[in-house]
C-alpha cells in the first residue's frame, strides 16, 4: 500500500497537516490526570531523608523521635527494604568496560551523593511524613569527596568504590584514518579547550509516582510520569521479585520529561517496594528542592579539541579528547555512559573528512548522577564542532558559512558512513544552510552587524550545523542486555459507531503524540482524525512498546500505527465488499464512508457496517473475516538509526559594559524527513531551541568543594524566562526515510542539539574586537567579560 | 507539633463562586488545600517557594502565587482558580487561543500562565509582545520556548480590541 504524500488534495490527507492536539482542551481547562492528581483509598505518602553529605559512611540511624510523630505510619532504612527490592548495576554489554557499582533504593552503610535517599518516612500525609524526616536522626562519618573531573584518575584521588579499583567508570577511543599525519601536514592547526555546564532538566512536574500492591490479586500497579512505562514495568518486576505480568505502569498525563523521566530513580523504586509491604497505595512526588539534587544531571564535559585544516579550509581532521563526570553510579538501566559515547559518534558528523581520533573518558565523582538528557551528547559534540570549525574560518579569515560549504557531506553523496562509523541514509546539510542563509538574509545581516560596529554596538552571528541521531534500533540499548524496546507497536480497532480507536507503546509528554497517532490513523483508515480516540501510556492495554525517548516517537510508533490503520482498512473493505457484493479493491474509506474507490461515490457510513457487524453478523457469508481490529508492530531494519540534520543561526548583541547577551532572533532549518504536523514540528524545535540555549546561557549546577549543590533552588538555578527568549523563525528540507511508508524521522531534539553552538558563535563573533572568546557554557555576563578581558581579578 | 501553638484554625471564604467553610492546619498554602482539600487539581505545585508561577490564580481579583500564600491567610477572601475561570467562560478565547497556537505542550504551568495572561489582557488595549513577555516572565514554561503563548496571548488582545471597536 502506497499513500501519495506528493497530492496534498489525495482523500483524508491528514498526514502532513496541521491537526489540533485531542488532548489540549483538556489541559488548558485545569483537567489534567498527573501523578499528583490521583487520590487512592487509604493512600499514604512518602518523604525521604537524604543525604546532607557528598561521601559519608552512615554510623547510626535513629528513628524513634520521627516514628512518634502524629500520621506516621512506618519507616523505612536501606536494611529494612534490602529484602524486599534487589540493587542494580547499571551497564551494557555493548559499551566494553563500562562498570559501576551496586546501587539500593535506599543507602545501605554509605552515601554517594548529596540527595542520596537514606530513610523513607511514611505518612498519612506529605506534611506530616516530612515533618517527621525532619527527627530521624542520623549520624555520619565523612569520607573524601571526588568533585573535579581531571583528577578523578590520579593516584592521590580517591577511589569512590573500591571494589571497582578506580574512578573510571568507561573509556572510549575511537580512531579512523592517519589523524597525526593530517595534523602534521596542515596549513592550519587550531586547538581549544571546551567546557559545557552541569544542568538538569526541571520538569515543571517534579517526578512522581503512585503504587498500589494487591496481594488479593498477587498485582502491583504504579501510576508514574514516565517516557518508558514498559521499561519501569520490568524493572519494578526484576527487582522486587515479580514476574511482569503482575506489574501494571500506568502513564497519565506527564509535566513535561526532556529524558528526566525516562530513568529509574532509586526513590521511586523505594515508594513502590514501600507499597508492596504495607499493602496500601503510596504516593511520592518530589518536590523542586529534592528534584534538583535527585533529578538526573547532564552535560558535565570539559573537552579538548583540534581541528587541521588545509588553505582551502577543507578539513583535514578533528581531534577530539572529551572527559565527562557522572556522579557516583552509572544511572539504570541506560547507562551513563552513553552521553560520552555520543560525543566520540557525533564530532564532525555533518562534515565529510578523512582522519578523525575521539575518545571520552566518563568518571565517577560524588555529584547528583548524570544521564541522557534531551539531546544527549548532541548539543556537546555540536559546541565543540561548530566551535572549532568556526576558529579555523577565522584562522583563515573565511566566512564561516563558506568552510561549512566546503566541508558538507554533499547532498547527493547518500548513503554514506562517517569517521566515526555512522551510517548515513540520506541528509541535506547542503540545501539546509542554503535556506537557513536565505531564511535570515545573510548577507543583510552582516551589514547590520557592521553598521551597529560602527557605532560601538557588538552583535554577532552564529552559524551551527549538526547531525541528529532518531529512530533508534535496538543497537542503542537491546543490543547490550537492556530489556529497552526499540520496536513498537500500535492496534487499531472500529467500533460499532464507526469511530476507530487507536493504542500506542508510545507516550505523550505533552509533544503531541496522540496528535500525531490521531492524524496518521484517521489517513491510514479514512476518517477524520476527531473520530479517532487515543490510548497510550497503559502497560495491561497497549501493545508493547518503548515509549518516548531518542526522538522515536512518530518515526516508530507512528508508522506501527499507519501499518495498523491501513490493515484495519482492509479488513473492513472486505467487510463492505461482502456487504455490498462488490471486490473490496473497487472501495475505498474517505472521511469515515465506505466509496467507490473511482468516483468517490458514497456506499455507507461505517456506521452502518459497524452495526451489521457487531449487531447482525448472522447477515454476512458465514466465514468471512470480520475482525475490525488490527495491530501492527515496527521495527527499523536497515540502519541502526535515522539521523536528521538541521542548522541553526542566532544573532545576538553583546552589552560591553555588563556582559550581558541579548538574543536578537535565532532560526533553524531542519530536516526530520516527512513532517506529519508542521505546528507541532516547529513547536518542538522552538522548545528544543529554548531549552538549548538554557544551557548555552543560564542553567549549571553548581557545586562546592565538598559536593553540596550552591543554587538547587528555582530562585538560584536560572531557566530561561519568557522575556529573554527570542522569537525563532522555522523553515523544513524533508528527505523521508526509506525505512517506513511514513517517512519519518525524529524532530523534538533537533533545537537543543544545535542552539547552544549557534548562540556560542554568535557570541564569538560579537566580542571578535576584544580578541577574546568564550568556550564556556553556560556563557554568563561574568565569563564573557573575562572573555573580553573586561574582568581580569 | 507543642500544644502551645494553634496547629489548626478555621477558614470561611469564596472558591469560585461558592461558599466553603473548612479547618484547616495553619502551615498548609492555598494551592496545597485547593488540591487536597477541594479537589480542584487545577492548581499545580511547581516549586513551592514562589518562583515557577504553575500555581498562579486569583485571590480578591489579583493574581497570586498560591504557594506562597497561606490556606488560612485566604480566610474571607475570593479564591478563583483555572476551574472557576474556565466555568465562568471568561478566558473562553484565551483557551481556545492557546489551543489553536499549541501554546502549551505539557499543560502543567498552563493555568497559571492563562491566570498571568488573562491578567494583563484584563488592562485592554494591545499589549506589545516585549510588553507581553515582561509580564508572563513570573510564569515558567520548559516546554513551548514561549513564542507560541506570546503568539496566543497577542492573537487574543487584538482580537478583543477589534471587538470593542
Amino acid at each position: 500500500m502506497t499513500i501519495d504524500f506528493g497530492n496534498p488534495n489525495r482523500p483524508n490527507s491528514y498526514i502532513g497537516r496541521t491537526v489540533p492536539r485531542p488532548n489540549a482542551p483538556r489541559l488548558v481547562q485545569g483537567r489534567g490526570r498527573y501523578v499528583d492528581d490521583i487520590t487512592l483509598p487509604r493512600m499514604l505518602h512518602l518523604a525521604f531523608v537524604r543525604s546532607p553529605w557528598g561521601h559519608a559512611k552512615i554510623t547510626a540511624i535513629d528513628t524513634t523521635e520521627a516514628a512518634a510523630c502524629d500520621g506516621v505510619r512506618a519507616i523505612f532504612t536501606g536494611q529494612d527494604l534490602l529484602p524486599h527490592c534487589t540493587p542494580w548495576v547499571a551497564v551494557l554489554a555493548h559499551l566494553k568496560g563500562l562498570k559501576s557499582a551496586p546501587q539500593h533504593a535506599l543507602a545501605l552503610d554509605r552515601t554517594c551523593w548529596v540527595g542520596e535517599p537514606v530513610v523513607a518516612v511514611v505518612a498519612d500525609s506529605r506534611a506530616e511524613a516530612e515533618a517527621a524526616a525532619a527527627l530521624v536522626n542520623i549520624d555520619y562519618d565523612e569520607l573524601p569527596v571526588v568533585t573535579q573531573i581531571r583528577t578523578a584518575l590520579d593516584p592521590e584521588t580517591p577511589v569512590i568504590h573500591p571494589d571497582l579499583g578506580d574512578n573510571l567508570a568507561f573509556r572510549r577511543e575511537h580512531v579512523q584514518g592517519d589523524v597525526e599525519a593530517a595534523f602534521a601536514s596542515a596549513h592550519k592547526v587550531i586547538s581549544a579547550s571546551f567546557k559545557t555546564g552541569r544542568h538538569t532538566g526541571v520538569t515543571l512536574e517534579p517526578r512522581g509516582c503512585l503504587a498500589d500492591w494487591n496481594p488479593a490479586e498477587g498485582k502491583l500497579t504504579v501510576w508514574q510520569g514516565t517516557q518508558a512505562p514498559h521499561m519501569i514495568q520490568t524493572v519494578l518486576a526484576t527487582h522486587l521479585g515479580l514476574e511482569e505480568s503482575r506489574v501494571r505502569v500506568i502513564c497519565d498525563d506527564v509535566g513535561g520529561s526532556f529524558g528526566i523521566k525516562v530513568h529509574v530513580y532509586p526513590d521511586e523504586v523505594a515508594t513502590a517496594a514501600i507499597a508492596k509491604v504495607l499493602g496500601r497505595p503510596v504516593k511520592f512526588i518530589a518536590d523542586r528542592l529534592e528534584s534538583f539534587i535527585s533529578d538526573i544531571h547532564a552535560r558535565d564535559h570539559e573537552i579538548d579539541g583540534r581541528i587541521a585544516v588545509d588553505e582551502n579550509g577543507k578539513i583535514l581532521a578533528f581531534d577530539i579528547d572529551d572527559w565527562t563526570g557522572i556522579g557516583p553510579y552509572s544511572v539504570y538501566p541506560r547507562t551513563s555512559a552513553i552521553e560520552g559515547n555520543q560525543v566520540v559518534n557525533l564530532c564532525g558528523g555533518p562534515y565529510d573528512f578523512a582522519n578523525y581520533r575521539a575518545r571520552t573518558s566518563v568518571v565517577l565523582q560524588n555529584k547528583a548522577p548524570t544521564c541522557q538528557y534531551r539531546a544527549v551528547g548532541h548539543p556537546i559534540a555540536t559546541a565543540v564542532t561548530e566551535g572549532l570549525v568556526d576558529l579555523a574560518a577565522e584562522a583563515l579569515n573565511m566566512d564561516p558559512a563558506e568552510i561549512r560549504r566546503r566541508n558538507f557531506f554533499r547532498d547527493d553523496a547518500y548513503p554514506a558512513t562517517s569517521p566515526a562509523n555512522m551510517r548515513f541514509e540520506g541528509l541535506s546539510h547542503q540545501a539546509t544552510m542554503d535556506k537557513l542563509l536565505e531564511m535570515m538574509d545573510y548577507e543583510a545581516l552582516r551589514r547590520d552587524q557592521a553598521a551597529a560596529r560602527e557605532k560601538g554596538i557588538w552583535r554577532g552571528i552564529g552559524l551551527a550545523s549538526f547531525i541528529e541521531l532518531t529512530n533508534p534500533s535496538p543497537f542503542m540499548y537491546g543490543i547490550g542486555g537492556a530489556r529497552i524496546s526499540a520496536q513498537d507497536g500500535a492496534t487499531v480497532r472500529m467500533d460499532p459507531d464507526g469511530s476507530v480507536v487507536v493504542l500506542s507503546g508510545v507516550t505523550e509528554q505533552g509533544q503531541g503524540t496522540e496528535a500525531m497517532l490521531s492524524q496518521v490513523v484517521a489517513e491510514g483508515v479514512g476518517v477524520r482524525p476527531d473520530q479517532v480516540r487515543v490510548i497510550t501510556g497503559d502497560t495491561q492495554v497497549t501493545p508493547y512498546g518503548g515509549g518516548t525517548w531518542a526522538s522515536r516517537g512518530a518515526g516508530i510508533g507512528g508508522e506501527a500505527a499507519l501499518q495498523a490503520a491501513l490493515a484495519l482498512k482492509g479488513a473492513i473493505l472486505e467487510v463492505a465488499g461482502a456487504m455490498l457484493q462488490c471486490a473490496p479493491e473497487s472501495l475505498s474509506i474517505n472521511d469515515g464512508q465506505i466509496v467507490d474507490l473511482e468516483s468517490g461515490a458514497g456506499r455507507m457510513p461505517l456506521s452502518e457496517l459497524g452495526r451489521v457487524v457487531y449487531f447482525r453478523g448472522d447477515t454476512l457469508p458465514k466465514g468471512l473475516p470480520r475482525e475490525l481490529v488490527q495491530t501492527r508492530h515496527f521495527i527499523t531494519m536497515e540502519y541502526p538509526f535515522a539521523f536528521t540534520n538541521g542548522a541553526q543561526a542566532s544573532y545576538v548583541e553583546v552589552d560591553r559594559e555588563t556582559g550581558f547577551v541579548k538574543l536578537l532572533k535565532h532560526w533553524c532549518v531542519e530536516d526530520c524527513g516527512r513532517v506529519i504536523n508542521p505546528q507541532l514540528v516547529d513547536e518542538q524545535i522552538r522548545g528544543g531551541i529554548v531549552q538549548g540555549l538554557g544551557g548555552a546561557l543560564y542553567e549549571e549546577c553548581l557545586y562546592d568543594e565538598h559536593g553540596q549543590m550552591l543554587n538547587g533552588s528555582m530562585a538560584d538555578y536560572l531557566v530561561p524566562m519568557a522575556v529573554e527568549m527570542p522569537d525563532m523563525q522555522i523553515a523544513h528540507v524533508e528527505t523521508p526515510t526509506a525505512e517506513s511508508l511514513l517517512g519519518a524521522k525524529g524532530a523534538g531534539e533537533a533545537g537543543t542539539a544545535g542552539a547552544p553552538a549557534a548562540v556560542m558563535n554568535a557570541i564569538n563573533d560579537a566580542i571578535r574586537p576584544s580578541g577574546g572568546r568564550i568556550l564556556q557554557m553556560p556563557m554568563t555576563p561574568e565569563r564573557i567579560l573575562r572573555a573580553m578581558g573586561t574582568l581580569s581579578d | 507539633m507543642s500544644d502551645l501553638f494553634q496547629t489548626e484554625t478555621q477558614i470561611r471564604l469564596m472558591v469560585n463562586g461558592q461558599k466553603v467553610k473548612a479547618r484547616v492546619r495553619v502551615g498548609q498554602h492555598l494551592t496545597d488545600f485547593l488540591r487536597q482539600e477541594l479537589g480542584l487539581t487545577g492548581s499545580h505545585a511547581g516549586c513551592e517557594h514562589g518562583v515557577c508561577g504553575a500555581c498562579t490564580l486569583r485571590v480578591n481579583g489579583e493574581i497570586t502565587r498560591g504557594c506562597l500564600m497561606l490556606a488560612a491567610q485566604a480566610d474571607g477572601a475570593e479564591v478563583e482558580t483555572i476551574e472557576g475561570l474556565t466555568e465562568r467562560g471568561v478566558i473562553a478565547d484565551l483557551q481556545q487561543a492557546f489551543v489553536h497556537r499549541n501554546a502549551l505542550q505539557c499543560g502543567f504551568c498552563t493555568p497559571g500562565m492563562l491566570a498571568t495572561a488573562a491578567d494583563l489582557l484584563a488592562r485592554g488595549g494591545v499589549p506589545g509582545r516585549e510588553v507581553i513577555r515582561d509580564h508572563l516572565s513570573g510564569n515558567y514554561c520548559r516546554c513551548t520556548g514561549y513564542e507560541a503563548i506570546i503568539d496566543a496571548v497577542e492573537t487574543v488582545a487584538r482580537a478583543r480590541a477589534e471587538a470593542l471597536k
